[in-house]
């Protein structure tokens, strides 16, 4: 790449599509970068970028107030937004975005950086209901916290995973009755494993939550005027509720990208470690790259299987990496290879990540134990160290996150004071999974909101 | 005459995935960070400009550098049609 032409890919017109967390952060990298062109992002929501995580904490529990949540810009980026203006198409090869009221963007790069939502409980099941709600948006939070405070006689909770923990949490400090169902047989367990989850279960309990475990809900039930009144679950209970909150995942928003000849669908956009976006051939498109939840790109730690992170940290970090790159020649690009991280604030813990548990086959706890209000577990996958979770223990993951980079072998030779007198790992109890067996797909870590959180974002 | 634009209101964010716990920002800005429970921050993104200097204190005693604060003065960007 000449001087010249990586000049010329520091101008012209880039597009981003997604004005959360990550289009925000990639448009002011773009800038960081020496991007002098034309700069527009495209956002579906009406909002500034505001950020998701409190939502179902502080926001949901009425401490924080929603028009408090807008992220702070850290330079000007002399871009035009378009605000409350979705993206409906994508033409790869004329390079322009549809959008929602039928203008068309031409661009010279892209940057999707769409997302996740919630996803939705079927409508012939109920899920049109008044009374049924998710939480993703400011005015999910605002609706769900209108409905709380109008004094419901119980909330259902559908899903024990990071959101639904957040929620029942916020519901049980606002003293509000709360049932949880979750499909599996502990809170938890798709993203920490069973081990963990067990753990977890005590602290819903503790603070008085009805935890229905290996428990569905079969219909959703509402009065001639569409209120929903009543829920069946599979345990035979028919439970009056007004109130019922769907946090069994998420979903990419990646609809609009049908036909665009991208490898796309419910799971994400399938990207290369450069974040160049993956074209249905399997091979990367130059000039469209792909940052945060709705990303899908291997990861060296995680070989075999494709990561998509809800997570606020990889939002972040996906993003500035997707801005050098989109500024630079093939020959400067680098890989976006971070140690995932996320983090929980639920029933008063402070719960943190490092690396990917959700791949692990054995875990271990290493300082504290499961049934104490701190502790750490490391989780190990054929021997190596592959993840850490730590409940009220904010200053120790940094040891750990340095063990699992340099591949480190599983149990971990640590030494802690506060540990065990021997490691004894046991098999860590993902559902669905025989025990030391194979990923039957790709791996989606919840966020702190997530979704973002969980993290969400 | 020159007149000065005016300062853009004090934004912030906590990357809680690099936060420790320390709490020096609640020591330096109690009226924006607090805990809830015993290791978990909550903060308010937007406390209004009469706290500038507490929160720049926190975001300078961080020892772990998590605190963002607004450098921007564009202002907010608004939906098409002003919003809803």
């Amino acid at each position: 790449m000449t001087a010249a032409g990586a000049a010329g890919l520091r101008t012209g017109r880039v597009v981003v599509v997604g004005a959360s967390l990550a289009g925000l952060r990639a448009a002011e990298a773009l800038r960081d970068e020496g991007f002098t062109g034309e700069l527009t992002l495209i956002g579906d929501e009406p909002h500034e970028p505001y950020d998701r995580p409190p939502l179902s904490k502080a926001v949901l529990s009425g401490r924080l107030d929603s028009d408090h949540i807008a992220l702070p810009r850290v330079r000007d980026i002399g871009a035009r937004w378009l605000l409350g203006t979705p993206a409906t198409g994508l033409d790869v090869p004329g390079r322009r975005v549809e959008l929602a009221d039928g203008r068309s963007l031409g661009y010279d790069r892209l940057l999707i950086a769409t997302g996740t939502r919630a996803r939705r409980w079927p409508v012939q099941a109920g899920g049109g209901l008044e009374g049924v709600h998710v939480l993703r948006t400011r005015e999910d939070a605002e609706r769900l916290r209108g409905a709380l405070a109008a004094g419901p006689r119980r909330v259902l909770v559908v899903g024990a995973g990071f959101t639904g923990g957040e929620v029942a949490s916020s519901c049980r400090e606002l003293g509000i009755p709360v049932t949880v169902t979750q499909r599996s047989a502990a809170p938890l367990a798709g993203a920490l494993g069973g081990v963990l989850g067990r753990a977890a279960a005590e602290w819903y309990r503790e603070v008085g939550v009805d935890l229905r475990l290996n428990t569905t809900v079969q219909a959703l039930e509402g009065d001639a005027c569409g209120r929903l009144r009543r829920a069946v679950l599979s345990d035979g209970t028919a439970m009056p509720v007004e109130v019922a909150v769907i946090a069994t995942g998420a979903v990419a928003n990646t609809e609009w990208l049908a036909g665009s000849g991208l490898a796309a669908d419910h799971r994400g956009v399938v990207s290369e470690g450069d974040c160049r976006a993956v074209a249905g051939s399997g091979r990367p498109v130059e000039d469209v790259f792909v940052a945060g939840d709705v990303a899908r790109w291997p990861h060296p730690l995680y070989p075999g299987q494709l990561l998509r992170l809800d997570h606020w940290d990889n939002a972040v970090a996906q993003a500035r990496t997707a801005a050098y790159n989109l500024t630079r020649g093939p020959d400067e690009r680098r890989d976006h290879q971070p140690l995932p991280a996320f983090w929980s604030q639920q029933f008063g813990r402070y719960l943190k990540s490092v690396g990917v548990p959700a791949v692990a086959d054995r875990v271990v706890v290493t300082q504290g134990a499961l049934d104490q209000r701190q502790f750490v577990a490391a989780y190990g996958l054929k021997g190596r160290l592959v993840g850490v979770v730590s409940v009220d223990s904010p200053r120790v993951l940094d040891g750990y996150a340095a063990l699992i980079e340099a591949r480190a072998p599983f149990p971990p030779r640590l030494g802690a004071t506060d540990g065990p007198d021997r490691l004894e790992p046991v098999d860590a109890g993902f559902p669905g999974r025989a025990a030391g067996g194979p990923q039957e797909h790709d791996i989606r870590t919840p966020s702190a909101l997530a979704p973002a959180q969980t993290a969400h974002r | 005459m020159i007149t000065q634009p005016p300062p853009q209101p004090l934004r912030l964010v906590v990357d809680l995935n690099r936060c420790q716990s320390y709490g020096q920002c609640v020591y330096a800005a109690p009226t924006v960070f607090r805990f809830h429970g015993e290791e978990s921050l909550e903060y308010d993104y937007a406390p209004g400009d009469g706290v500038r200097r507490e929160v720049e204190r926190a975001a300078a005693a961080c020892p772990v550098q998590a605190i963002t604060l607004s450098g921007a003065t564009e202002p907010a960007p608004v939906a098409c049609g002003g919003g809803r």
